[in-house]
């Protein structure tokens, strides 16, 4: 019994470590126990590794590890993983919803037929995990949305939106780090910047970390900038 | 302070390392050399740890100017026509330039891509671990972006001693004649037909290529059912191929995940050499395995050895008349194998 693990090749100096094939917060929960109890081998050799939805990228010097080794590794460490999400730190990550902070919000209000209000009702209530940070440097994928916001991509994607963007698409939501191009439906904005190169802390949040927003005015959200810019204002977290 | 003044830094000219590692995890891409190897090289000639921070310059190789009292440069990588205040200087070895010189390096014959090294390394502060610059996030180099007319480059030394080097170019690495791969990760998403095409056929460098990826032309590539599959890790030289069927290579500024299936993977040891290939070249691949590619990553740091131990003294320019420099120069430089077929 190994878990439902698949090791695939990904070239000489990475390894891939599947767990599945779809979006499901079990198998999100096993990749990060997979993560963990490898970091606790301490294998030499391993340069880093990156956690998606359903699975574990090794990347490695191989004239430092034998890939077999780490194959052989990982089997015995899947027989053994945890399906229940990891603790986690909780983020309280404040949002100007609406306006031209979230310019598709009464869009998205009409596509399914509620007040914008509700919109904001729905997002807020959400329980959210980072499931996985790519495409930018902070960008996290959010687990958790409520279904009556999962809705199709925009046809045209916008080639520019701000860092900060609170956003929905498909079944995820999202808190974006940078300016990027993005197809996702914009419903509001935070002043924090999840990636600031120069900041003692340049990531703040990390794969299995919960989400909470809470409401801000556009009044908050200037200041809170301001604060952000000149004091290097965080948001507040809770340990697991 | 000693600096190295960018007069023109020919059409890109990034700053780059052996990249940016243990950051992926927050999306952060590797970015760094597109060839290691040619960094290693211009590195290994003026003294600095072959992934020390250099110059890489694109298709052609700008103007520098030094004000420090000396410095040592290298340049390797791409086979180059070089001056120093207009006279002609060699390739594969180091050159002293003394306050004021400048170094001017014409189009790159043989590669895309060249590094240009100082001894003694930049003066920069590393961000997240390295100096490499990432275009798409802005991040390292100066301020994130392509270096620019103008701008300073600190120095680490204000004076440099000893000798200029060369090494024996007869050591110099080649291009193999097809690139090596190893099947996966999801090779299993695509036709029989499909993985026998990608070793099999002629595929053609297009004009869309970057840092963060070569596009291909040439014969298609069929998926077995869809063509997403629910993002995950990139290692560098995958091969994915999106929906039209038509295979991209990713290099340094790949993104650190994607949701596009990856038929193959370039082997380490070949994918410096692929970067070297220009928009409208034919390429191949060929399959190997991971004791292939180990035989391979041997084979490269054996030379890169041979080549380290081959150092020593350089002939002094002055004692050389243009004509010698043009036969040593210019005439290896389409000689020496480093072209890529």
């Amino acid at each position: 019994m190994n878990g439902g693990l698949r090791l695939l090749a990904a070239g000489d100096t990475a390894l891939t470590a599947e767990l599945g094939d779809t979006v499901d917060p079990r198998i999100n929960a096993r990749v990060l126990s997979l993560d963990r109890a490898l970091a606790a081998e301490a294998l030499p050799g391993i340069v880093e590794t990156v956690p998606t939805y359903r699975s574990l990228q090794i990347h490695f010097d191989p004239d430092r590890l034998d890939v077999e080794a780490l194959g052989r590794t990982l089997e015995a460490l899947a027989a053994k993983l945890d399906d229940e999400p990891p603790p986690g730190r909780t983020w309280r990550v404040p949002v100007a919803y609406g306006g031209e902070h979230g310019i598709d919000l009464e869009a998205t209000a009409a596509r399914i037929g509620v007040s914008t209000e509700e919109v904001i009702a729905i997002h807020l209530a959400g329980d959210y995990r980072v499931y996985m940070i790519g495409f930018q440097p902070g960008f996290a994928y959010l687990g958790g949305l409520d279904s009556r916001l999962h809705l199709p991509r925009r046809e045209v994607p916008r080639l520019k939106t701000p860092a900060g963007t609170i956003s929905v698409g498909g079944i995820q939501a999202a808190v974006a780090s940078i300016e990027a191009p993005s197809g996702w439906h914009l419903l509001g904005r935070t002043p924090v910047r999840a990636f600031d190169p120069v900041r003692a802390e340049p990531l703040l949040f990390g794969v299995g970390d919960r989400i909470r927003f809470e409401r801000i005015s556009a009044d908050d959200y200037v200041s809170l900038a301001t604060r952000v810019a000149d004091e290097g204002w965080l948001p507040p977290r809770e340990a697991p | 302070m000693s600096v190295l003044r960018c007069i023109d830094p020919g059409p890109l000219a990034t700053l780059q390392d052996g990249g940016r590692v243990a950051w992926q995890r927050f999306g952060v891409s590797v970015a760094g050399a597109m060839d290691p190897i040619g960094l290693a090289l211009a590195n290994l000639l003026v003294g600095n740890p072959r992934d020390g921070a250099a110059i890489e310059v694109t298709l052609a190789g700008g103007v520098w100017e030094v004000e420090a009292e000396s410095v040592r440069l290298a340049f390797a990588g791409a086979n180059i026509a070089a001056t120093i205040d207009g006279r002609l200087a060699a390739s594969h070895r180091s050159h002293m330039l003394k306050r004021g010189q400048r170094l001017a390096i014409g189009p790159l014959a043989g590669a895309v891509r060249g590094y240009l090294a100082v001894a003694g390394g930049l003066a920069l502060p590393a961000m997240l671990g390295s100096i490499s610059t990432h275009l798409r996030s802005r991040l390292g180099g100066i301020d994130g972006g392509p270096l620019r007319a103008g701008q300073e480059l600190p120095l680490v030394l204000d004076t440099v001693g000893g000798p200029d080097l060369a090494f024996d170019p007869s050591l110099l690495p080649t291009a193999p004649p097809r690139f090596r791969a190893i099947l996966g990760p999801q090779d299993d998403m695509f036709t029989r037909e499909g993985v026998e095409t990608l070793f099999a056929a002629d595929y053609t460098v297009t004009a869309e290529a970057d840092r963060m990826g070569m596009r291909l032309a040439g014969p298609k590539l069929a998926h077995v059912g869809g063509y997403n599959i629910i993002s995950d890790g990139i290692a560098p030289g995958s091969i994915q191929v999106p929906g039209a069927g038509l295979p991209i290579v990713l290099f340094a500024d790949r993104q650190t995940t994607g949701g596009y299936p990856k038929i193959a993977t370039v082997v380490s040891a070949d994918l410096g050499f692929l970067a070297r290939c220009r928009p409208g070249d034919t390429i191949r691949f060929e399959q190997t395995d991971l004791a292939g590619a180990s035989r391979l990553r041997q084979a490269l740091q054996d030379r890169l050895a041979r080549l380290a131990a081959s150092l020593s003294p350089a002939r002094s320019v002055a004692s050389l008349d243009s004509a010698t420099l043009l036969a040593h120069n210019l005439v290896d430089g389409v000689t020496d194998g480093l072209d890529v077929p």
